[in-house]
């Protein structure tokens, strides 16, 4: 019995329907996979598009520029604080229009620059006293409506009915324009101003303010602590049943939803030991409870990474195991061990719900002047934002997210900056 | 006030270090040798002193508020507040906190004029307390570690035994967060459970938490059955899963076996930004592009669908998860060991034969893993779905209505409400302690998961 072997014919395989079938297979699932990740990106496409087009407009505002009579008859000179410098706005905006005359009327031209305009020149005139009883060209920026009529946002095409300034007003508004008393600014009132009622006035300074003393004392207690648990775990700790259950217990709490850690944060920090409702103190205490695993798994990371023939060196010239961790492994791990701190912190900043849940959502007009003092956050800010009615807080949202973004950007651009350093450095 | 008491602290702490310093110095020098290095018996003092007095610092400042304020509460004349109502006795006592500061509405009573007095005189011999405090802690710890630098004492070993207990208490803070979130969890539902019967709530369909707070109010009786809620988690996780899992796996599958390494180095970085971009980013762009996009094109074809409707949160929330199963079923594709892949392309088979039939089943465990901690993610997930999602509970799964969920119901249960003595917020807390159960199953059932996969081939 003789076994023939016959010689494939690989060009009838190689050409065939059956082997056309499965190479296309494979042009399938590089196509499935391609389109996967064109949705994925291509939402992340639409997401930042959707905030530019409508934040950019919250970058600039417009200003109007009145001639504004300071007089004695209205401020005094002994205490310009407690002037009538509504009146002295009034006058000067209706000096623009001769024609109007009817009250209904007049309080609408009123209305045209912000509300808050007599502030403005109240804490202006306080600083410079000499100017009282002169006349001074002074811009004070435009309410909503007129803001949003001059970025094009508002249609003066649209039937009047369903616009929010009527024609006259649309007119009013063109007739400062045609006398160039309307200027477009750079908006530096969102990083100087708190929150306002007035979308014209609103800025991010107490939000920023808040952030940092939150994101400090974060810092402050998470990195010590984290690098603290990280060292001992892994490096000293023997290998025990209540060694196994602190590790699962952090790798469980990595996984909590940061919703519970404001439940906590309620029960414990506010209700139980009494602390200050909106604090950024709370806010930090609770965010460092919610960094600290990803500390310590990042830290524990990072000294794996250290070549153990540095170690056990320094153990061999006679270092204790402790001088051999803190004077020779723990600074070759330091740049990773700042990655996970840095990613972690990214993390905290962009955190929301716990910090809602401790009351630093408030409607606040000042810039807390201290850790303790009651507060709001970024991310809290832009909920604030995002649930008021006034259409130019929508720009403002868009806009805080940008800054927000910007922020996280940064930040991670440092930690990858310190990685590929650290990556070298091994 | 409490920085100048750290400040006082960390001085004395630091004389402390320049003590000991020169006493080893001036030791080493008279030619007695210290056993141990001149810093270790300056780092002696510096714990010594440093470590008692800034955790006293601490614990005055958690109980300083506390006690004072009880003392006044139990110096009010009995017919202040009815006793037993923790509504109206909180009320008095932030009136006579808002008096002490100064701010005075109206003309509060006489007894609250006093008792505010009262309460500050208290504070202010408290402020006092704390610095006789300090001065004495740190003083007699100078004095000990002072007393201790003598030239036969290992300063090292002592230094060293201090820091590994310091490094224990750091190790141990994750326990206590636990622990902490375990009991605050499990006691203010204790006090829920009291005021509505614990199978009403695990078993009732009706949520309607709006009760009335005071006798006149008009408002519901209140209904806490929290069955509704749960549906409308489920309905925005699965919506979620539909949308993350598919899309996830594909790109994982994508990343690993199609992209050339250019292209990862740029991909990827992309997808970490789609996972971290903070989710109230996530819950803005539903409410300001998504929720509109969706409902015009609803209308387009002639169906309702409510504005904050629940396939906007949902289907978000899937953008969100996306980067997390793609990231995982990457990894879980490369811990399959090569000898697999190779034996299979050797036997001929393509490459998607390869993927699909022997790598990807081989991977499925750690996939299934990822997936499971993904939807633990997305039932925690609280921004996107309350700025997006509603806040009617219905028993409905039509992914066109408006759902709620729990951490909605958390939130708006808790925000700017502080009374802790209805059942209203207390219901808040009871739904943290079931979404803490759920999220905590769905975790340790992944970790195993994963864990065990791991093994499996290591």
């Amino acid at each position: 019995m003789s076994l023939s072997l016959k010689k494939p014919n690989w060009k009838a395989i190689m050409s065939g329907a059956r082997y056309a079938r499965r190479r296309r297979g494979d042009f399938v699932l590089r196509m499935i996979g391609l389109s996967a990740l064109t949705v994925a990106i291509g939402v992340l496409v639409i997401l930042v598009a959707s905030l530019v087009q409508t934040g950019h407009h919250a970058f600039t505002q417009s200003f109007l520029t009145l001639n504004v009579n300071i007089s004695e008859e209205y401020v005094s000179a002994e205490d310009p604080f407690k002037g009538r410098y509504r009146n002295i706005i009034n006058e000067a905006i209706l000096e623009q229009f001769p024609q109007v005359t009817s009250a209904a009327e007049k309080r609408n031209v009123y209305k045209i620059p912000t509300p808050s305009a007599q502030y403005l020149l109240r804490d202006y005139i306080v600083k410079n006293p000499d100017d009282i009883g002169k006349t001074i060209s002074f811009a004070v920026p435009v309410s909503d409506p007129y803001d949003q009529l001059a970025k094009g946002l508002i249609n003066p095409d649209t039937l009047e009915e369903f616009r929010r300034l009527k024609n006259d007003q649309v007119a009013w508004f063109n007739s400062l324009k045609a006398d160039g008393l309307i200027s477009s600014r750079f908006n530096t009132g969102l990083f100087t101003n708190a929150d306002s009622r007035f979308p014209e006035m609103a800025g991010l300074a107490g939000a920023l303010t808040g952030s940092f003393y939150a994101l400090l004392i974060c810092f402050v207690i998470s990195f010590p602590v984290g690098i603290g648990a990280a060292i001992y775990l892994e490096l000293f700790a023997p290998k025990n049943r209540i060694t196994d259950l602190i590790e699962i217990n952090i790798n469980n709490l990595a996984a909590v939803p940061s919703v519970v850690f404001g439940l906590l944060a309620l029960a414990v920090f506010l209700n139980w030991f009494g602390m200050p409702r909106s604090a950024p103190v709370v806010g930090g205490l609770t965010l460092a409870l919610m960094t600290l695993p990803t500390i310590i798994i990042a830290t524990r990371s990072a000294l794996k990474a250290v070549p153990p023939s540095i170690y056990e060196a320094a153990l061999g010239v006679g270092a204790s195991k402790q001088q051999a961790v803190f004077h020779h492994v723990l600074p070759v791990a330091l740049p990773g061990i700042l990655t996970g701190t840095i990613i972690g912190l990214a993390q905290a900043l962009g955190e929301t719900a716990p910090l809602l849940l401790i009351g630093m959502n408030a409607f606040l007009t000042a810039v807390p002047d201290g850790p303790l003092a009651a507060s709001t956050a970024l991310p809290t800010q832009i909920f604030i934002w995002a649930d008021s009615p006034e259409r130019g807080f929508v720009s403002r949202t868009s806009a805080a997210i940008l800054v927000l973004l910007g922020f996280l950007i940064t930040m991670n651009a440092v930690a990858v900056y310190l990685r590929s350093k650290f990556e070298k450095n091994i | 006030m409490v920085g100048n008491l750290l400040l006082a602290a960390i001085v004395a702490a630091a004389v402390g270090f320049w003590l000991n310093y020169r006493e080893s110095k001036r030791l080493r020098a008279a030619g007695n040798k210290p056993l141990s290095m001149d810093t270790a018996y300056g780092l002696y003092a510096l714990l010594m002193i440093g470590l008692p007095s800034i955790l006293f610092v601490i614990l005055w400042l958690l109980l300083n508020g506390y006690v004072t304020q009880s003392i006044v509460m139990a110096s009010l004349p009995a017919t202040a507040f009815t006793p037993g109502d923790v509504g109206s006795k909180s009320l008095v006592l932030s009136e006579i906190i808002s008096v002490s500061r100064g701010q005075i509405f109206g003309t509060p009573e006489p007894y609250k004029l006093e008792a505010a007095e009262y309460l500050t005189r208290l504070h202010s011999s408290s402020v006092i307390l704390a610095w006789v405090g300090v001065g004495l802690i740190a003083g007699l710890m100078l004095v000990y570690s002072r007393s201790r630098a003598k030239s036969g004492f290992r300063a090292r070993s002592s230094v060293e035994s201090i820091i590994t207990s310091l490094m224990i208490i750091c190790s141990l803070v994750a326990i206590f967060t636990t622990i902490g979130i375990v009991f605050s969890l499990v006691f203010e539902s204790i006090r829920f459970f009291t005021k509505v019967p614990f199978w009403e709530f695990l078993l009732g369909t009706n949520w309607e938490p709006q009760i009335a707070l005071r006798a006149d109010q008009f408002g519901g009786s209140g209904s806490f059955g929290w069955l509704p809620v749960l549906l409308g988690t489920i309905v925005v996780t699965f919506i979620a899963a539909i949308f993350a899992i598919p899309i996830g796996i594909a790109t994982g599958i994508y990343m690993k076996e199609f992209a050339s390494r250019k292209a990862r180095m740029v991909l990827k970085p992309i997808l970490e930004i789609l996972a971290g971009v903070p989710t109230v980013v996530y819950g803005f762009f539903a409410i300001l592009t998504v929720a509109p996009a969706l409902r015009s094109t609803a209308a387009a074809i002639g169906i309702g669908a409510a504005p904050n409707m629940a396939l906007a949160a949902g289907g978000v929330m899937g953008v969100m998860l996306i980067p997390f199963i793609s990231s995982f079923t990457d990894d879980s594709l490369n811990a399959v060991p090569r000898g697999l892949r190779d034996g299979s392309l050797a036997l001929g088979a393509t490459q998607s034969e390869t993927v699909l039939k022997v790598l990807f089943p081989a991977a499925i465990p750690g996939i299934v893993g990822g997936i499971l901690l993904a939807i633990s993610r997305a039932v925690g997930e609280t921004m996107i779905v309350v700025m997006a999602a509603g806040l009617i509970a219905t028993m409905t799964i039509n992914p066109l209505d408006s759902v709620t969920t729990i951490t909605v119901q958390i939130v708006t249960m808790l925000i700017g409400d502080t009374e802790f003595d209805n059942p209203k917020t207390l219901s808040a807390f009871a739904l943290g302690l079931m979404l803490f159960i759920v999220t905590l199953m769905l975790n340790v059932l992944a970790l195993r998961i994963v864990r065990k996969y791991r093994e499996m081939y290591d």
